[in-house]
């Protein structure tokens, strides 16, 4: 992990409120794994005070890219930046996805903004997996696709796809493919990761979720994002040991 | 050029020079050693250590504020012997000047916790933090208590003779009765200030955004109230001040040694620029060349009021 200024490219927004911003910081690019992400200080005032932790979610000859939503100050400010900002930029921080076991169906479970660490995922996982992507979000509107595989899509309000929660669209899916050949990577609001951990768990997947907390400095001198452990008495810290848990090892 | 003195004394402690990391904002130095040399800066003050390991409080324990921020981590810590055995080894070969805080619920676990650490070379002073706002058991129940702070400084003076620095709450009416209690009790400097007790609702689940309701707000915000409470103490007691409280930058540093610190602590300023220590140095280095200061000292009180 390394703290970097990087040089903006270029911010897209792919759709109403979702934006892609697009760093080049070669070293970034280089040491990242999917699910890890970066601590960035959107400007140099101290309004936002603190930096903003994101995923990484695609890397491509030198540049990184974070995929976010408009919440807030910090995100608004990110949305404004131009071709040659320069931003200050800690990385490649956390655990990110382990998917180098044996199994051949990769099964996506993305909610909302969700969908920010699976790019890069993707692109990583070996070419003979089978990747599926199930996607939720409240309305047709807030489904986000890009750069995702094979999608499968649920919403809340019925607008597209399955009428329902991205959870029990898996549910209703998942007999389709072979369990001990499977394996799940989640990410999104707690109340869905704390479904899905709740399903895969009683049903026996091999399931991952990346998980999300406010933080500060994003490499565990804070203390500040800790996550109960189901395996020991101590906290565990969203930051360092996360953000990317068994599902089995965190509770939500 | 002319070769500038950054070096500053508290007691019989000598610093290379006046910045050192507080606790609490770098951890035992492991993580913020990747970004920043330690052997630059004038020391180093340990998270608190406790006789017992201490969980912590649940999440959320952080929120961000206008230019700070509040938590409420609740000393968590690994305990006194597995400090001993996992993080001294590591903290020995930092090249740092190491200061060890010590957090506990009983006078009597003060004093053990300072006994036992006073056979570690590797400690050079303790840090007695009676001040944490976000415990129910201990901290501010001592800080808060001008005879208490007495009492505790004493007791801890007597077994060990490395300098004692008590670290002491801005949550009172008047800090400058501690810092005289402290000296009174033996200390050798003060540290001012710890955080402030404050809290922050989110207005539409109309429930606090930390999980202890309240938590020490910390960053820029409580700059001003931390200088004033080092220049009352600067002004009333005579006894060396560690300034601590939002210094984010050189000119930071600069303005609470005008008030009356010999050394500052820089603490979450850590979380947004880990390297910042060794940009303030830096700073205070520039700063006495245009000033015609050849050494740093003699900036400490040297208000003018």
């Amino acid at each position: 992990m390394i703290e970097k200024n990087g040089i903006v490219e270029e911010v897209i927004e792919i759709q109403n409120g979702v934006y892609i911003l697009r760093v080049k910081s070669q070293q970034i690019a280089d040491e990242v794994k999917p699910g890890q992400f970066c601590n960035i200080k959107v400007d140099d005032s101290l309004s936002p005070f603190l930096r903003r932790p994101f995923s990484v979610c695609d890397v491509e000859d030198g540049i990184i890219s974070f995929q976010f939503n408009l919440v807030g100050e910090g995100t608004r400010i990110l949305s404004k930046k131009k071709n040659g900002d320069v931003l200050n930029i800690i990385g490649p921080l956390g655990v990110g996805f382990d998917y180098s076991g044996i199994f051949e169906n990769a099964i996506i479970v993305a909610g909302g903004i969700g969908a920010a660490p699976f790019p890069l995922l993707i692109n990583e996982l070996n070419s003979t997996k089978n990747i599926i992507s199930f996607i939720g979000g409240r309305s047709q509107k807030d489904l986000i696709k890009y750069k995702l595989k094979n999608i499968v899509v649920s919403t809340d309000d019925g607008s597209e796809g399955f009428h329902g929660n991205v959870v029990q669209l898996l549910e209703s899916e998942i007999h389709k493919y072979d369990k001990v050949k499977t394996k799940i990577f989640a990410c999104g609001p707690n109340p869905m990761l704390r479904a899905l951990s709740k399903f895969t768990i009683e049903n026996g997947y091999n399931c991952e979720i990346s998980t999300e907390s406010v933080m500060a400095c994003g490499f565990g001198i804070c203390q500040g994002c800790n996550i109960e452990s189901v395996n020991s008495d101590r906290f565990l810290l969203v930051c360092k040991d996360g953000p990317v848990f068994k599902a089995e090892d965190v509770k939500l | 050029m002319r070769s500038i003195d950054l070096s500053v004394k508290i007691g019989s402690l000598n610093l290379q020079n006046p910045i050192l990391l507080a606790s609490g904002t770098v951890g035992y130095g492991n993580e913020i050693s990747e970004y920043t040399d330690l052997t630059k800066i004038g020391g180093i003050v340990t998270k608190s250590v406790s006789l017992n390991p201490r969980k912590g409080n649940p999440p959320p324990r952080i929120t961000e504020t206008a230019s700070g921020m509040l938590n409420a981590i609740g000393l968590a810590n690994v305990g006194l012997e597995e400090f001993i055995k996992t993080k001294i080894p590591f903290l020995k070969n930092i090249g740092s000047t190491l200061i060890c805080n010590i957090a506990a619920s009983s006078i009597e676990e003060y004093v053990e916790c300072t006994r036992t650490l006073d056979f570690e070379d590797t400690v050079k002073a303790f840090e007695i933090n009676v001040s944490c706002p976000n415990v129910k058991d201990g901290g501010l129940i001592f800080g808060n208590d001008v005879k208490n702070v007495a009492i505790i400084t004493e007791k801890v003076r007597a077994v060990t003779s490395k300098p004692i620095i008590i670290k002491l709450s801005p949550n009172t009416a008047s800090i400058k009765e501690f810092a005289q209690a402290a000296k009174d009790g033996g200390a050798d400097a003060v540290s001012a200030i710890n955080t402030l007790v404050g809290t922050s609702f989110n207005i539409y689940t109309r429930k606090p955004k930390i999980k202890n309701i309240t938590g020490g707000l910390s960053g820029p915000a409580i700059k001003p109230v931390a200088l004033a409470k080092v220049l009352e103490i600067s002004r009333n007691v005579d006894i060396p001040i560690i300034g601590i409280g939002g210094i984010m930058s050189w000119q930071d540093a600069v303005e609470f040694m005008i008030c009356g610190a010999t050394a500052v602590q820089l603490g979450t300023v850590n979380f947004i620029n880990p390297n910042a220590s060794l940009e303030i140095i830096d700073g205070l280095k520039n700063y006495c060349l245009e000033t015609n200061l050849t050494k740093i000292s003699d900036l400490t009180a040297s208000f003018l009021i």
